[in-house]
C-alpha cells in the first residue's frame, strides 16, 4: 500500500492506529467488447509469509458488480457484509429496480472515505466493475477514499506492473479471448516481480450480448483457481558467470 | 497486547455457545458459529488484542471442520490450520506431510510429530504435548510428556548420569525425583 501506520495512541479502546496483518495483493480490471473481466491471485501474505494460498478475493456484488479486493482480508470480509446488507435492503424494496456497479461503487467511496475521515479505515483497494443495462463500468476505491473509473484499473503492485502494459495495449474491442490473454500477460508479470503475489488466481467475467441497443443475454462467471506456466531457462540464469571470467 | 486466548474460548464456550446458543436453539451450535463468534471478538478489537486463533470442532450438518482466524480477524476455513510462535517451522513440514483423507490416528501421530517438530526449534515451545480429537463420538483428550516424543537432529537419548555412561565403583545412580 505504501502507508506505514500511525501510531498516535497504541493499545487503547480508540481505533486511531491499524496496521494490516493478512494482505492480499494486486487486482486487475478491463473493459472488454462485451463487458468487464477482473483477475487476482488467491495468497493471503502475513508479512512476507505467503501463508493462506486459497483465499478468493474476487466476489460478485448483486445481480450486476463485480469486487474484487487487495490489503487486509478481515476488512475485505467486512466490507462483503456492508454490501450483503446494502443488496438486501435493495432486494426487499422488491421495486424491479437494482443496484448497479456505478451505484454500489459510489456506496463504498463513502464507507472507505468516511472511515478514514475517523482514522479507522477499511485497509483495502477495491476494484468495482460490472454492467447494467448494457452500459459497462469499472472504478476503483482505495483505503483513503481515492476513487476514479476508467477502462482499466489495478490495485498495489499493479498499478506499477499492470497499469503500463494495459495503456500500450488495451483496446475498446477486445474480444474475449484477447482480453483473458492481456490480464495473463499481466498477472504472470506480477508473478515473476511481485514477492507477495501467489501463482493461483481466478478471473470474473461479466458480459452482455446486445444487439441494437437490447440485451439478449447477461451473466456472470466465476473460473476455477488456475496456475499460468512460468519461463525461467534464460541463458543469463543458467549460465550467470559467462561473461565474467574467473568468477563462480 | 493482551495475550486473551483462553479468556476468549472461555467467554465464547460458557457463554455464548452453551449459555445463549444451546438454550436458545436446544441443540450445540455448529462449528461455523462458534468460529464466527470469535471472529466478530478478534475483528472488533483488533487494536486492543494480539491472538491468533483456530477454532475446529464437529457438527452433525458438516462434520468435522477447521476456521482459522489470525490477527487482524480474517476468518478463513481450512483443511489443516497452523499458528502460535512454532509454527514458522512448520509450513514446509505440513506442506509435505498432509494429505486429504487421513485416518484419526495418522492425523493425530502427524499433529504430535509436528508439535514435537516445533519444540525442538522453537525456544518459546516445550514441555509436553496436549492433544483433542473431536468428532461424531465426542471429545477425546490425549497427553504426550516431552520425554516420550521423537528425538531429533542433534537431539541425544536421555540418561540419568554421566556415571551410567561412564560407569563407577559404586554402581548406577538413583532414578530422577517423581513429583
Amino acid at each position: 500500500m505504501g502507508y506505514k501506520f500511525v501510531i498516535l495512541r497504541p493499545y487503547c479502546a480508540s481505533p486511531l492506529t491499524m496496521v494490516p496483518y493478512v494482505t492480499g495483493t494486486s487486482v486487475i480490471g478491463i473493459k472488454y467488447k462485451d463487458g468487464i473481466l477482473i483477475a487476482a491471485d488467491m495468497g493471503g501474505s502475513y508479512g512476507s509469509t505467503l501463508r493462506y494460498k486459497s483465499i478468493e478475493r474476487l466476489k460478485a456484488i448483486g445481480k450486476h458488480s463485480l469486487l474484487g479486493a487487495s490489503g487486509e482480508i478481515s476488512d475485505f470480509q467486512e466490507l462483503l457484509r456492508y454490501l450483503d446488507e446494502l443488496i438486501l435492503y435493495d432486494n426487499m424494496w422488491d421495486d424491479g429496480n437494482s443496484l448497479g456497479p456505478k451505484e454500489v461503487h459510489s456506496y463504498l467511496t463513502r464507507v472507505m472515505y468516511n472511515r478514514r475521515n475517523k482514522f479507522n479505515p477499511l485497509w483495502n483497494s477495491v476494484v468495482l466493475g460490472g454492467v447494467k443495462n448494457g452500459q459497462k463500468y469499472l472504478g476503483m476505491v482505495n483505503m483513503i477514499g481515492v476513487h476514479y473509473q476508467d477502462n482499466h484499473v489495478a490495485t498495489g503492485f499493479g498499478n506499477h506492473l499492470a497499469v503500463p502494459i494495459l495503456r500500450d495495449e488495451w483496446r475498446e474491442d477486445l474480444s474475449f479471448e484477447e482480453g483473458i490473454k492481456l490480464l495473463e500477460k499481466c498477472m504472470r508479470v506480477l508473478i515473476y516481480r511481485d514477492r507477495s503475489a501467489v501463482n493461483k488466481l481466478q478471473v470474473v467475467e461479466e458480459w452482455v450480448v446486445q444487439s441494437i441497443a437490447k440485451i439478449t443475454e447477461e451473466g456472470v462467471s466465476i473460473s476455477p483457481p488456475y496456475s499460468l506456466k512460468t519461463f525461467w531457462e534464460f541463458s543469463a540464469f543458467k549460465n550467470p558467470t559467462a561473461g565474467a571470467a574467473g568468477s563462480w | 497486547m493482551v495475550y486473551i486466548t483462553a479468556i476468549l474460548a472461555n467467554w465464547i464456550f460458557g457463554y455464548k455457545i452453551f449459555t445463549q446458543g444451546l438454550i436458545q436453539l436446544g441443540q450445540p451450535a455448529t462449528v461455523k458459529v462458534a468460529a464466527n463468534l470469535v471472529r466478530l471478538l478478534a475483528y472488533n478489537n483488533k487494536n486492543m488484542l494480539q491472538t491468533g486463533l483456530i477454532v475446529g470442532g464437529w457438527d452433525k450438518y458438516e462434520g468435522g471442520k477447521i476456521y482459522g482466524i489470525p490477527l487482524g480477524g480474517t476468518i478463513i476455513e481450512q483443511p489443516f490450520a497452523i499458528g502460535g510462535s512454532g509454527s514458522s517451522y512448520l509450513y514446509g513440514f505440513f506442506d509435505q506431510a498432509w494429505r486429504e483423507g487421513m485416518t484419526k490416528e495418522e492425523a493425530e501421530q502427524l499433529v504430535v510429530k509436528a508439535v514435537s517438530l516445533a519444540i525442538a526449534r522453537d525456544g518459546a515451545s516445550g514441555g509436553v504435548v496436549r492433544t483433542v480429537i473431536i468428532n461424531s463420538e465426542g471429545v477425546t483428550r490425549n497427553f504426550y510428556p516431552g520425554d516420550k516424543l521423537p528425538l531429533w537432529h542433534e537431539e541425544l537419548e536421555p540418561q540419568n548420569s554421566l556415571l551410567d555412561i561412564w560407569g563407577s565403583a559404586s554402581g548406577s545412580s538413583p532414578e530422577p525425583m517423581r513429583e
